[in-house]
This record gives structure tokens, C-alpha cells and sequence, in this order.
């Protein structure tokens, strides 16, 4: 199926791979033979598969950055939440992150798992209309997960090819920071089924735009439309005496520069709450626990922003 | 192979999570060993998002090859840092690398095979997030030139703290040494009032390293200057020599330096 087989080594290249069957991780592999020939190339049967297990997906929303920290994964948490809050909406949130999985923790699912029915495996659900799928739910909280590439490729596969989603009207996909395998392999998976469009999550200082755009040059590079980017952590109202500092200063014009210059739209700027980092901790719905937050309005106009362009879309 | 011979100490900056500021971290690091009169070496493993450049103030600088292989990139006239980033090898800044772990792995591998470090008290090497493809191959090619440890970094709170976790049991399935433990970004005092609030909880890096008996090396406050003059590849300890951040860089320092090889016995 061209995925990379239990009984390979830790260092598989891959059954897909250029390299498959012919490096010297592969002597001794039983199916070395077969990779060597081709026999396991090929077109992929499993994106066939994946195209029908996601036909009841209306919009796929990836959640990017390129950076690390800068608030992918609490943005996919609070605009999933936010999304949920209409009933007559189903939604889906997975978690492609493999070696940090925050997902569980934001969406205060820690400890539960996932099961298998007849259907495939079954997302866990935070209340019935928002699903959720994550490795965090089936490994133990500490244990590491120190896989190469080919394999988190499999895992990712699985999420879309096995997971029951059945109907969503939105599923949202977080990522880990980078433009590595978990990024290629997704748009390849998600090739036959198409992405609706990508937010970039930076912050305003330089170190953390210079990541974004590359992962903007990677959306443009493989195809992935781009909804717009939110600049997150933007500004700090002291909770003391009110007043405003830059705590990440924009040295070079910040995401509203950066997303003109790279002629991608704006969607707002999300500003520092300490409320909303304990919100994630406890994974709760930050938006319903401090509605008068400055955060909380931010969020509000950005998903209006979102929902606007995927719909145009 | 590895042209690691003349490496007195060999430190990993790790952490699990990303954006809790290992890059910074390591180049803060970088410089306050240099004040301690120490000739200093980075490497960035991150390949995906290399951030030392920047930090360092050498972005668009080249990296010129000799006929030992190539040469790191030099901080400073007097030759008291130096560095070896992707960063360096880029067509442009903006250019994605959009490779997978084998690539990834064959470059990691050059870095430590193919540049002239010469001789150096400490090679900090700056690492992107995850327990994958560059951590897993980092540590194989070192085996044999006998890292001294990492140091890990973490924000306070509960969703930074869940990945460090999984990356101290990284370090203790390949059995590297743990140095230390550094809690990034901890509390921040309001300019106008100097209240300070803990915008990413506080002492969860604390309370981690009394949890698994680790060492803590101390806590870093979230500092708009130091992020600043990090953007601006800014000296900042030389520049601020009165900042609270810089004595909570120097007194880490001092602490890693008390614990080489000799004492940690690893």
C-alpha cells in the first residue's frame, strides 16, 4: 500500500522512496526485494481510500506556521471550539503533530483514547458535535514518540484514511512547526481530496516572520491556497494597570507587513492574555470563559474573516 | 569522521516544544561563553526554520570552503565564535527546505563531518522541536565523540511542560546525559507599573526538575529587549550589562560550566 511495513527498519526510506529497497538500512529487510523492483510503487491505492472516507468533509482548513510556538495548535483548539458552538455545524479537529501532540490538552481530552469500531477508528469527541484526533490518545503521556519520517507519514495516512469522520462541515488540521514530511506528506494525501486553504499563524518579531515565509513559499510551492495569516501574541494589556506594551516587538513591520509583502491576505492580530494561557492548560473554551477579553474579539473578527474567505472559496 | 576531536565540550539545546526560545537560548548562551573567555562553536541542526543566523547578526553571510572542508562562520574578529547553519546556504532567506528525514539527515552529517571546527571549549548545538529524523541521527553520529549532555528548555506552562517530558525520556532511551533544566519566558514586569505577570504560568520548569531530579539551572524572565536584540542579531549581554534577563543568562552559564564531564559523571 506504500506504506512503510511493521517489520522494517528505523531507518526505512520509505516503500515511495527514490532510495527504497537500495540503501544500506535495507539489507536484511524482507521486503527489500520488493521495494528494489517497484513492486511497491506505483500509485497509491490508500489515496483512493482517503478521497472516500472524506467525501462527507465539506471544508479542510489547515493550521500552519513553519515556526515553533507561536499558537497553531491553541488556534486550532479556540476556532474549533468556536465553530462548535453553532450545533448545526460537525466539525473535526486532527492533529498531525506527532512528537508534540498538544491537542488533547487544549481540548481537555488527556488520558482518554481512541477506539476501533467497524467503521474505522472513532474520533473522540468533546461534546457531540466536535471530534478530535491525536497520537496523544493512544500512547502514554510521557512516552516519546522518536520516529523518522516514514513513519509519522503512516500514522498521518491513517488518520485519513481509517479515522470515522463521517459528515463534517469543517476539519481542521494542526501541524508541527516546519516544512518537513508531516507538511509534503499531507498534501500529498490530500491531493485527490483537496485543502480548502491554510491560516499561517506567526508572531510579530523577525526571527518568527522569517519561518513564515517560507511556509508561504511551500504553500504556494505545492498549491495549498492560502486564507491568510494571524499574527498572534500581539501586544500586552497589563491586567494590573492597563497598560499596553509590545512584548514581542515587530522589528520589521510584523505580520501585516510581512503577509502585504508576500501579497497574502491579513486576517488580524491576536493580542497576549494570561487568562488564555491557563484556559489552554485546563482546556477550556477561552472565548466563553472571558468574553469581554481583548483576545476573545480578536478571535471573534478573524473567524468571521476566515469563515467569509472559505466560503468564497 | 567526525571533525570533533579538538571539541572540548560538546552541549545539545534541546526541548520537545517549539518557540520556547532554544535558539535564543543558545545564542545567549554562545555569548556569555565568550565572556567567560571560552571560543565557542553553533551548530543548527533545525534546517526547516535556522534562526542562528539571525540571532547571531550574520544573516547573508557565506560560508567559504577550505581545503579541510568548510569554514564556520565567524561572530567576531577575534575569531571567538563561530557558526554553521543552513541559514548560510540558502539561495534566499525566504526559500523553504522542504526535505524529508533522509536529506535532512545527510546534511546533519556534513555539518559535523565536512566543517573545520577547530578547536573549541564548547560546541552548543541548537536543535528544532520534536524527538524525530534530526534528534534520532544527531545523536548517532555523535556517539563517538562523547557529547558532554543537553540542556533542555521549557516555558512554565502545562502544554510546553507535556513535550519536554517526552523529550527527557528521549534523552534517557538514548542515554545522553541531562545537564540541566531551563525555564524560558517566566513572568514578565509591565513597563509602566513593574507588576509582574506570569503571562505563561510560572515554576512549571521548577516543579519539573524537582519532579525527575533533574538539575535546574534557573529561570529566564520574557524580556522585550533581549527578544528585540535577538530580532536585531544584537550582542545583547554585551549591550546590556545590567539586565536582570543577563544575570539569569550568566548564572546558567556558570552553572553548565561547573558541570563538565569531570563532575556530572556521566
Amino acid at each position: 500500500t506504500g506504506e512503510t511495513p511493521e517489520n522494517a527498519p528505523h531507518d526505512c526510506p520509505g516503500p515511495q522512496s527514490e532510495e527504497a529497497g537500495k540503501q544500506s538500512t535495507c539489507e536484511g529487510c524482507p521486503n527489500q526485494g520488493a521495494c528494489a523492483s517497484g513492486a511497491n510503487k506505483g500509485p497509491d491505492p490508500d489515496l483512493e481510500a482517503i478521497l472516500e472516507r472524506l467525501s462527507g468533509v465539506k471544508k479542510k482548513i489547515l493550521v500552519l506556521s513553519g515556526k515553533g510556538g507561536v499558537g497553531k495548535s491553541t488556534f486550532s483548539a479556540q476556532f474549533s471550539f468556536a465553530l462548535a458552538e453553532s450545533d448545526a455545524r460537525q466539525i473535526g479537529l486532527m492533529d498531525i503533530d506527532i512528537c508534540g501532540p498538544s491537542i488533547p490538552k487544549l481540548l481537555g481530552l488527556e488520558g482518554q483514547q481512541v477506539h476501533h469500531s467497524n467503521l474505522g477508528w472513532s474520533p473522540v469527541y468533546v461534546k457531540d458535535n466536535l471530534g478530535v484526533m491525536s497520537i496523544g490518545f493512544m500512547m502514554a503521556a510521557d512516552e516519546a514518540v522518536i520516529w523518522r519520517g516514514p513513519k509519522k507519514n503512516g500514522m498521518i495516512k491513517r488518520f485519513l484514511r481509517d479515522v470515522d469522520w463521517d459528515e463534517l462541515d469543517f476539519l481542521i488540521i494542526d501541524t508541527p512547526p516546519g516544512t518537513s514530511d508531516e507538511h509534503l506528506s499531507i498534501t500529498q494525501y490530500l491531493n485527490e481530496a483537496g485543502v480548502d486553504g491554510a491560516i499561517l499563524i506567526t508572531t510579530p518579531q523577525e526571527v518568527a516572520l522569517a519561518d513564515v515565509r517560507k511556509e508561504i513559499n511551500f504553500c504556494k510551492k505545492v498549491g495549498i491556497p492560502i486564507l491568510g495569516v494571524v499574527e498572534n501574541m500581539s501586544g500586552f494589556v497589563c491586567p494590573s494597570c492597563k497598560g499596553e506594551s509590545q512584548i514581542f516587538k515587530p522589528t520589521t513591520g510584523g505580520g501585516e507587513k510581512m503577509a502585504k509583502d508576500m501579497d497574502v491576505p491579513f486576517l488580524g492580530k491576536i493580542p497576549l492574555d494570561p487568562r488564555l494561557a491557563r484556559a489552554c492548560d485546563e482546556g477550556k473554551f477561552f472565548m466563553t470563559e472571558f468574553p469581554d477579553s481583548p483576545a476573545t474579539k480578536a478571535y471573534q473578527q478573524i473567524i468571521e474573516k476566515i469563515l467569509t474567505a472559505v466560503d468564497a472559496k | 569522521r567526525m571533525q570533533t576531536k579538538d571539541i572540548k565540550h560538546i552541549i545539545l539545546v534541546l526541548s520537545g516544544k517549539g518557540g520556547v526560545g532554544k535558539s535564543t537560548v543558545s545564542a545567549q548562551i554562545g555569548y556569555a561563553l565568550v565572556k567567560r573567555g571560552k571560543k565557542v562553536g553553533l551548530l543548527d541542526v533545525d534546517l526547516c526554520g535556522p534562526s542562528l543566523p539571525q540571532l547571531l547578526g550574520l544573516s547573508g553571510k557565506d560560508v567559504k570552503r577550505s581545503t579541510q572542508g568548510w569554514v564556520p562562520v565567524y561572530a567576531d574578529a577575534s575569531q571567538r565564535m563561530c557558526c554553521m547553519s543552513i541559514g548560510f546556504l540558502l539561495p534566499s532567506p525566504d526559500s523553504a527546505i522542504v526535505w524529508r528525514g533522509p536529506k535532512k539527515n545527510a546534511m546533519i552529517k556534513q555539518f559535523l563531518e565536512e566543517v573545520v571546527w577547530g578547536e573549541l571549549d564548547y560546541l552548543i548545538i541548537d536543535t528544532p522541536p520534536g524527538t524525530s529524523d534530526e534528534h534520532i541521527s544527531l545523536i548517532e553520529y555523535l556517539q563517538d565523540s562523547n557529547p558532554d549532555g543537553a540542556v533542555i528548555v521549557t516555558t512554565p506552562q502545562g502544554v510546553s511542560l507535556a513535550d519536554v517530558r517526552k523529550e527527557i525520556s528521549f534523552c534517557q532511551k538514548v542515554n545522553m546525559p541531562i545537564l540541566g533544566l531551563i525555564e524560558n519566558m517566566s513572568g514578565y514586569a509591565c513597563p509602566h507599573c513593574a507588576e509582574c505577570t506570569n503571562i505563561f504560568s510560572s515554576d512549571g520548569g521548577k516543579l519539573l526538575a524537582e519532579e525527575l531530579d533533574l538539575k535546574f539551572l534557573g529561570k529566564i524572565p520574557i524580556d522585550p529587549v533581549l527578544t528585540e536584540q535577538s530580532d536585531l542579531g544584537s550582542n545583547f549581554i554585551e549591550k546590556f550589562p545590567d539586565s536582570p534577563s543577563l544575570n539569569s543568562v550568566m548564572n546558567l552559564v556558570d552553572s553548565l560550566i561547573g558541570s563538565d564531564r569531570m563532575n556530572i559523571g556521566a
